[in-house]
């Protein structure tokens, strides 16, 4: 087994000193983390910790939301995805998102899949770009005889992958993944958990979880989150996941994986 | 323990033979209640057929209004329907549905919009007749257009936008939050997300509220008085700038007329806007519920 | 008793705490039932205590069921509660202690076999540095049982150093019972008894410092080096 600091080297994307804001609140305060290349990194904590605001401040999707601001930035690949002038729809061309509750659209598998690739001017096979894409996902087997029936007769776990096999249609170089097998049964969360692994040869992963076993069995790096005292989400500590889940450095972190707290 | 359960059962009094038995009393009431409506809705409508049906003919369809009842049809009325259903459709469909987008999607949540949602909410609700004084006013006399089927149409799509505004809004509002974050999360502009994700799935809600505005639409007569001032028309419209009358117009004419048969006449009349009108829904009920399911397929 | 860096506040693994705690009662109960067997038995030996001898060989089988059934509680109770960090280490450790501890028994058995053995014929001499290696060895095993309750590094490091004192201890008698064997040829069986029974001693001191490792490990999350000098 590679270690980890064998398995990739270099940092892909950085944040640093970033605060978000949604009005007045702070809703993250402070958070610096570097996240490896083609690793798994999990962000675990308990309610409240801020871990999907995070994430969602990596592809610009609390845009979305009126009244949110921050401070500070996210370096992707060099440069700062929230530098004036920056489109938010090139970031999330390059960093994709999976959802907790699966969402496909109310359209053909087909479809579903190369509705990324539609949108921002595929000229190459479709065809052949929805296969690949099935099959990175692990559907492919499933669905190739049905690609046109809708997305939405599919099992949840199903559904879940074709949401995972439309964000890696675009080939993204980071996917995030919003807490993806919560909704799911055991069976389907551990395919899911198989998945992020044969993916992260790939692409880089930032999974948040509510499942500290999902997180020690899949991911590479754990950071682990929490709420302080103004309700602000903040970054208790990040290491290896060997490290976290053996000896881990601070007590809040013990505390929270061993169960006893959060 | 065990005594204070055995307290709580000693103290219940179920009685459930009487809450039974108002049950099926409270279900007697309510389906007496809609017993009632159908009850008046066949009186009504057994009056008309057995007053208008002796009436019906093909020549009734294909005749011109006349002076003796026996030769008298509805020709031009109802192409003069048609003409106004057809042009009130392409005024209100595109404009309604881009408005109901805008607020949806576009409008800031602040003061200005909400002033603009009270006001299409309350537009719904005046009296169809000021819809035909603000057309007389407007586009018969101010803009000179005259008494013809482009004022016409544009007083009823002024009439019935509201509906299709409100109607198309709730049907954008229905579409999941997730189905646009899974579409900008892969990089789309609002644009497109609009349009590939939110207007299809809004479409069955949208069509709904299209066809609510145009049944709405053919049975209106006030405001068409308004525009056509009753002339006695004995031609079919044959381009948007004539002048016309619509089947309301022409039932309500033959229901004034004092002379005998021409209440037979209006009855005819009624029984062929309610034809025309069933049709209308039926067709795009079908053709909505097939856009639905194939979008679930 | 179980030294939970957040203090014994309520939390919402009251069951397994509470278990946890159930389980180092445990192991320091099988602690204290091996350090007696290795007094009794050196006590017999030394007073030529038949009956003693016996006892103790009988009681080293419920050592052995102790330890059975401490480990299958830890493993029940890694494959139900999943633990992970000092959860985690604090039931390997168990493993290991309680292993270690039943070996110590095992030489305690071993001596009081000796005793029966050499309980046929007169005393070869009067036994002091044997019972002094028996003290030495079994204030280890105390001292790293100790340090196991209080979490102290500073009480493992303690008894990893005070392994060369029982070794030099070890190395006397052998080098006496050498030199009488070798004057009085008749003295060789009961003199390889009795190097026997303290190089049993040696071994107990061994395990001892093994036990102190672990609890090093358990505190620290990390092992202890070899050969190192053992300080803070």
């Amino acid at each position: 087994m590679t270690t980890v600091e064998e398995k990739n080297s270099d940092i892909t994307l950085a944040i640093s000193n970033l605060d978000m804001y949604y009005g007045a609140f702070r809703a993250l305060r402070d958070i610096n983390l570097d996240v490896h290349r083609n690793a798994v990194t999990a962000l675990i904590g308990p309610s409240g910790s801020g871990k999907s605001t995070l994430l969602r401040c990596i592809n610009r999707m609390n845009d979305l939301v009126p009244g949110t601001r921050i401070e500070g930035e996210i370096l992707f690949n060099g440069e700062n995805i929230y530098a004036p002038g920056v489109d938010p729809a090139e970031i999330r061309l390059r960093i994709g998102m999976v959802f907790q509750k699966p969402n496909p659209f109310p359209k053909s598998i087909y479809d579903n899949v190369a509705f990324g690739l539609r949108i921002n001017g595929f000229t190459g096979d479709l065809d052949e770009a929805v296969e690949r894409s099935l099959k990175r996902a692990a559907l492919w087997d499933e669905v190739k005889d049905r690609l046109k029936s809708s997305g939405l007769a599919l099992s949840g776990g199903q559904q879940q992958r074709l949401c995972i096999a439309r964000a890696v249609a675009v080939e993204p170089d980071i996917i995030l993944m919003d807490e993806p097998a919560s909704a799911l049964d055991p069976i389907s969360t551990l395919a899911i958990e198989d998945l992020m692994r044969e993916l992260s040869h790939e692409y880089t992963i930032i999974v948040v979880t509510h499942n500290m076993q999902q997180a020690a069995r899949s991911s590479d790096w754990t950071a682990f989150m929490t709420m302080g005292e103004d309700r602000s989400g903040y970054l208790v500590e990040v290491g290896s996941t060997h490290e976290i889940f053996t000896n881990p450095k601070e007590e809040r972190t013990e505390g929270y994986i061993t169960g006893r707290f959060g | 323990m065990r005594a204070e359960s055995s307290n709580i059962t000693s103290k219940l009094n179920p009685r459930l033979v009487l809450r039974k038995r108002i049950g099926a009393l409270a279900y007697t009431v309510f389906v007496l209640s809609i017993a009632v409506g159908l009850a008046g809705l066949l009186v009504l409508l057994t009056q008309v057929l057995l007053q208008g049906l002796p009436w019906v003919s093909w020549h009734f369809l294909t005749d011109y209004p006349s002076r003796f009842p026996e030769i008298a049809g509805m020709r031009s009325a109802i192409f003069g329907s048609i003409w106004i259903m057809g042009l009130t459709f392409i005024f209100t469909v595109p404009v309604g549905v881009g408005a109901a987008i805008y607020l949806e999607e576009y409008a800031p949540k602040n003061w200005f919009t909400r002033i603009i949602e009270i006001n299409i909410s309350n537009l719904a609700g005046v009296p169809s007749i000021v819809y035909g004084l603000l057309g007389l006013a407007l586009f018969v006399e101010i803009l000179q257009m005259g008494r013809i089927i482009v004022a016409g149409a544009l007083t009823m799509s002024l009439l019935v936008m509201p509906i299709v505004i409100i109607a198309s809004r709730e049907a954008i509002k229905a579409v999941p939050q997730t189905y646009r974050e899974a579409s900008y999360g892969l990089g789309a502009t609002k644009f497109q997300t609009v349009k590939e994700i939110v207007v299809p799935h809004a479409t069955p809600g949208i069509m709904t509220g299209t066809i609510l505005a145009m049944s709405r639409a053919i049975g209106e007569a006030a405001p068409m008085v308004a525009i056509s001032a009753l002339v006695y028309i004995t031609f079919s419209p044959s381009s948007p700038l004539d002048q016309f009358t619509v089947m309301p117009i022409q039932i309500f004419n033959w229901v004034a007329d004092p002379r005998p048969g021409f209440r037979g006449l209006a009855a005819a009349g009624i029984i062929i806007l309610l034809v025309i009108l069933l049709t209308m829904n039926t067709v795009a009920i079908y053709v909505r519920n097939k856009t639905q399911k194939r979008s679930e397929e | 008793m179980v030294n939970n860096p957040l203090g014994n506040k309520s939390s919402a693994r009251g069951g397994f705490d509470h278990d946890l705690q159930v389980l180092e009662e445990n192991l320091v109960g099988l602690g204290s039932m091996v350090e007696k067997a290795i007094v009794k038995a050196v006590d017999a030996l030394k007073d030529r205590d038949l009956e003693a001898s016996k006892l103790v060989i009988e009681e080293d089988n419920i050592i052995d069921n102790r330890r059975n059934a401490l480990e299958e509680t830890v493993v029940d109770m890694i494959a139900i509660q999943q633990p992970v960090a000092s959860d985690l280490r604090t039931l390997i450790t168990t493993l290991h202690i309680s292993m270690e501890l039943e070996r110590i028994g095992d030489y305690a058995e071993g001596i009081a076999k000796i005793s029966l053995m050499m309980n046929d014929e007169p005393p070869l001499k009067k036994l002091v540095d044997i019972p002094r290696m028996a003290e030495k060895s079994s204030a280890m095993l105390r001292k790293s049982l100790d340090a196991l309750v209080k979490r102290s590094t500073d009480m493992a490091y303690e008894v990893l150093n005070s392994d060369d004192e029982v070794d030099a201890l070890y190395d006397q008698v052998y080098r006496e019972l050498l030199m009488l064997m070798i004057q009085e040829p008749k003295a060789i069986q009961r003199g390889t008894y009795l190097l026997w029974a303290a190089h049993d001693l040696e071994r107990i001191a061994d395990r001892a410092t093994n036990i102190a490792e672990q609890v090093v490990y358990l505190v620290t999350g990390s092992t202890v080096e070899k050969g190192k000098i053992y300080k803070d």
